[in-house]
């Protein structure tokens, strides 16, 4: 491998005080650290966000219930949707990304370390910028208020005309900064995975999670800059009189709806794949049987990454688009179903005949796959137009993306944190804390969101912060309103699991789940720059290759 | 037989025909997945159901059909997928008398990743164009002539219905008349915003259509029952979008034809209550109600010319009597808060002669 050219690493020497380990992790350009910082971030901003859908579910637990005003409400649902999305989803995968992708093509760091900070800085200020906006956003002068206009921030409520203020601006500028944040990190990883792999590592050989995570990053680059030229248009027509969005003036409110949805749908896609990255790293190596259909994996994912930045316009089936439009988007979207479903079929090829291990990590990618066929299900059914014209905007649509973004995004997650964390500190998750948060957690899901699909049925619309008595949906709204228990006190035994390690794990060793790709040749945690020597692969699965030398890998593919 | 038809009324029929057979084994494919949806709503098969599966109007019907297709074929899919998995997850588990070999390594299978493409993009080519056959079917632009033509204004967070060939303007409450083989009046609805974007839906007539300012968008539907439909807006449209409901009056056509003439009167002046009447004509009312017949013409708030022709008030937020009316006037951002409408600081006496002026308003 070509040396390259990174910035001394902080040496830490014995017996430093907490200030000089602040320094270390403050100044770091190491993209173990960062990583973990990303994946912390997002953890905790994942718990704020938790609180906010906590607080709304309880708000919903009865019909006509004032417990929290129509304000705080609608505060509360801009503020989960964009943390969950921007807060939480993108720092995850960025730091899993970070972590693990050098290691997985045997890189001793990203190709642009400095660059790495500086992403990581600029989300962790945009995330800040965005919360203060709790505090700042009516000026010195006001008690202060968060952003209300939904996380897609319809035109024109943003408008100076509805949003007064600078809630928006908060918004707009918050998610732009962590915006360039996750830009730099595209970049970022596309140049380590074409300049930094190792001797052998072809991209024939790169593991599934280094594929995605590169198909993820262009779709990054192609998605994030059409949203912050739209947040920089906004931002002109509330300071600099422009009127794109501003109807009362001529503007069009619908063009906001397509620049949002042409970064919106691919972002769907730049989250969840990542999903699919984990399970396609877990799921074969605790079925201990290699992956089904390597190549068709690979050319799945990329059709996913080209058909996402063609369907954004599903999401405006009930704007009133020409009939040809609305065939068009339908068709497509109906399309993206097949490399899903190929994956789908994939990773249960790869559990057929295999000798499955139901420890943490595997369980929680098994209920993923399960999960995923009923939110794919559900999204060919909101794909169908006339039949989404009864169910965009309801808790129909909310039940489908939850179950994509949490019971695909959020599970796979949690099976990544429980299989990389040895890695990533050396100790291992207790297995039955794992499967007290498992099971706990898959009960509170399926309460919270296999109810919301028939609310959704029966009419109820999404955002309303109350509901008349007369309308049926009030005991659904109840069992959904519980799940959030389950749930809580999941993420809560996760939480107690990860502290428990850290203060007396049982000691990880380098390689506990007798796994194959590179990462779990080095040790836990991997030493600075990764690998003592650049190591050589001959195959897809280079340590599968060293435990079988009578039958590598390399003579099958 | 077409597997729905577009803005015709079904007719009634003698026997089920082989598409129908069809369709009856679709539903009954999906019906696991929507019985408990199902179940419910014909429970409350009340006069608020507002369950996407109790339709009673073309096209609500016809896209009922079609989305029961859609949920019949993803039903099975599901079935087959997760009964396979499942199947595959327990069978092939780790079990204790399991030894340390590892299982065979298979790589992969042209002929299955062939078959497990092929098929998907088959189902996906046939819902491509029933997709597409509904849609041309349903999605009308035009008005054809003899339909009844109104126009529905979204306002944060009420809405006015104008009725051209009329001359009538209404809130909140659209009143049109049921379609019968025979004697049809489909209704056309003309959509525009005053403000931010709204989306009118009555699960039970037809799918949602945005409103959109600076635009115009249209939804049609042909009740076939006489009755009372209820929904309300559904896309977010800031503080009071919750409580910005919609009820839709179904007449039979003469129930209709009266509905029309006593809106078309001007507003009565009964000589008791001249007393609020000038409370309302000299307060700041008139700057945002209109009352047809006096000087009061704005337009910012709903027509108040037949207020008491309906049955709520604030878009649905309570209903319309003497007690709540009173409330709303004295303070109307405590019913509804961050309402539009201000307090106008009518109190005590003014108020009583106010409310029974507004009360005379029939």
């Amino acid at each position: 491998m070509a040396a390259i050219d990174t910035p001394t690493p902080p040496v830490t020497a014995p017996g430093h005080s907490w200030t000089d380990t602040l320094h270390d992790w403050v100044t770091t350009c190491d993209h173990k650290k960062l990583g973990v910082m990303y994946v912390c971030s997002g953890l905790f901003f994942f718990c704020v966000a938790g609180l906010e859908a906590a607080a709304m579910r309880y708000q919903l637990l009865f019909a006509g219930n004032d417990a929290i005003g129509p304000e705080t409400f609608n505060r509360l649902f801009t503020m989960h949707g964009t943390t969950m999305v921007f807060l939480v989803g993108m720092p995850i995968i960025t730091g899993f990304g970070n972590y693990f992708l050098p290691l997985m093509i045997g890189a001793r760091d990203m190709a642009y370390p400095r660059l790495n900070a500086w992403g990581f800085w600029m989300f962790f200020f945009g995330a800040f910028l965005f919360y203060f906006s709790f505090l700042g956003a009516d000026g010195l002068y006001g008690a202060g208020t968060a952003p209300d206009v939904g996380w897609f921030a319809y035109a024109p409520l943003t408008g100076k005309a509805f949003s007064r203020g600078n809630s928006t601006d908060y918004w707009i500028l918050g998610i732009l900064i962590s915006g360039f944040g996750s830009l730099s990190g595209a970049i970022n990883m596309l140049g380590t995975v074409i300049s930094l792999r190792c001797r052998g590592m072809t991209f024939g050989r790169m593991p599934l999670f280094v594929w995605m995570m590169s198909v993820v990053s262009f779709l990054i680059l192609i998605a994030l800059t059409p949203l912050a030229a739209a947040q920089v248009m906004l931002l002109f027509d509330r300071f600099l009189g422009a009127h794109f969005f501003d109807t009362q003036a001529g503007g069009d409110a619908v063009l906001w709806q397509h620049f949002f949805w042409f970064f919106g749908h691919p972002e769907v896609y730049i989250l969840i794949i990542p999903g699919f990255a984990y399970a396609s790293e877990i799921i074969p190596v605790f079925s201990r049987k290699v992956i089904f259909g390597y190549p068709v994996m690979v050319a799945a994912t990329i059709s996913i990454g080209v058909l996402s930045v063609g369907v954004w316009a599903h999401h405006m089936f009930a704007v009133g688009m020409q009939r040809e439009l609305n065939i068009y988007f339908a068709a497509i979207t109906m399309l993206v179903g097949v490399p899903t479903g190929i994956k789908i079929f994939n990773w249960i090829g790869t559990m057929y005949g295999g000798k499955i291990r139901f420890q943490t990590p595997m369980l929680f990618c098994t209920a993923f796959v399960f999960q995923f066929v009923l939110a794919g299900l559900t999204g060919i059914m909101l794909a169908a137009t006339p039949f989404d014209w009864q169910l965009t905007d309801t808790y129909f649509v909310v039940a489908h993306f939850h179950y994509v973004l949490i019971g695909g995004l959020i599970f796979t997650i949690f099976g990544a944190c429980y299989y990389w964390f040895p890695k990533v500190s050396g100790k291992m998750l207790d297995e039955t804390l794992g499967k007290w948060h498992f099971w706990l957690f898959v009960i509170g899901f399926q309460l919270t969101f296999t109810t919301m699909h028939v609310q959704g049925l029966l009419g109820m619309p999404r955002r309303i912060y109350t509901y008349p008595s007369d309308r049926s949906w009030e005991i659904w709204n109840q069992i959904t309103s519980a799940g959030v228990l389950f749930q809580a006190a999941g993420v809560l035994v996760f939480f107690y699991a990860i502290a428990r390690a850290l203060h007396s794990g049982r000691p990880a060793g380098p390689d506990p789940w007798d796994a194959w790709t590179l990462e779990w040749s080095t040790s836990s945690p991997p030493p600075d720059y990764n690998f003592a020597e650049a190591p050589e692969v001959h195959s897809r699965r280079p340590l599968w290759d060293a435990k079988h030398p009578e039958d590598p890998d390399w003579k099958h593919e | 037989m077409p597997f729905y038809r577009s803005h015709r009324c079904p007719e009634p029929r003698a026997r089920l025909g082989g598409l129908d057979a069809v369709r009856v084994g679709l539903v009954a494919l999906a019906s696991p997945l929507l019985f408990s949806a199902r179940a419910l709503a014909d429970d409350a098969a009340s006069t608020f159901d507002t369950g996407i599966f109790s339709g009673v109007s073309t096209p609500a019907i016809q896209i009922q059909t079609y989305s029961l297709g859609v949920v019949a074929i993803c039903a099975a899919i599901f079935v087959v997928v997760v009964g396979f998995g499942a199947w595959t997850v327990i069978r092939f588990r780790r079990r204790d008398e399991d030894d340390d070999r590892e299982p065979p390594q298979i790589y992969g299978s042209n002929s299955l990743e062939l078959a497990w493409t092929v098929i998907p993009l088959v189902i996906v080519f046939i819902l491509a164009l029933v997709t597409a056959r509904a849609i041309v079917e349903l999605q009308l632009d035009k008005r054809p002539a003899g339909w009844l033509a109104v126009t529905a204004v979204g306002h944060q967070w009420w809405w006015e219905f104008q009725y051209p060939e009329y001359g009538i303007t209404t809130a909140n409450e659209l009143h049109i008349p049921v379609n019968r083989p025979g004697a049809r009046r489909p209704t056309f609805l003309t959509l525009e915003s005053e403000d931010v974007i709204h989306s009118f839906w009555i699960p039970r007539l037809a799918g949602k259509t945005d409103i959109i300012p600076n635009r115009t968008n249209h939804l049609w539907f042909e009740p076939l029952q006489t009755g009372l439909y209820v929904g309300q807006c559904s896309e977010y449209c800031g503080t009071q979008h919750a409580n910005m409901l919609l009820r839709v009056y179904v007449h039979s056509p003469t129930d209709f034809e009266r509905w029309v003439r006593e809106q078309q009167r001007d507003a009565v002046s009964d000589p008791r209550v001249a007393d609020g009447r000038s409370v309302f004509l000299e307060t700041a009312c008139i700057n945002c109600h209109t009352v047809r017949g006096t000087v009061a013409t704005g337009q910012f708030g709903p027509d108040l010319t037949h207020l008491m022709s309906r049955q709520t008030l604030g878009a649905g937020v309570g209903t319309l009597d003497a007690k709540t009316l009173r409330a709303w006037v004295l303070n109307p951002d405590h019913l509804k808060p961050g309402v539009r409408m201000p307090a106008m600081g009518v109190e005590g006496e003014s108020l009583d002669q106010l409310v029974s002026y507004l009360l005379s308003l029939k």
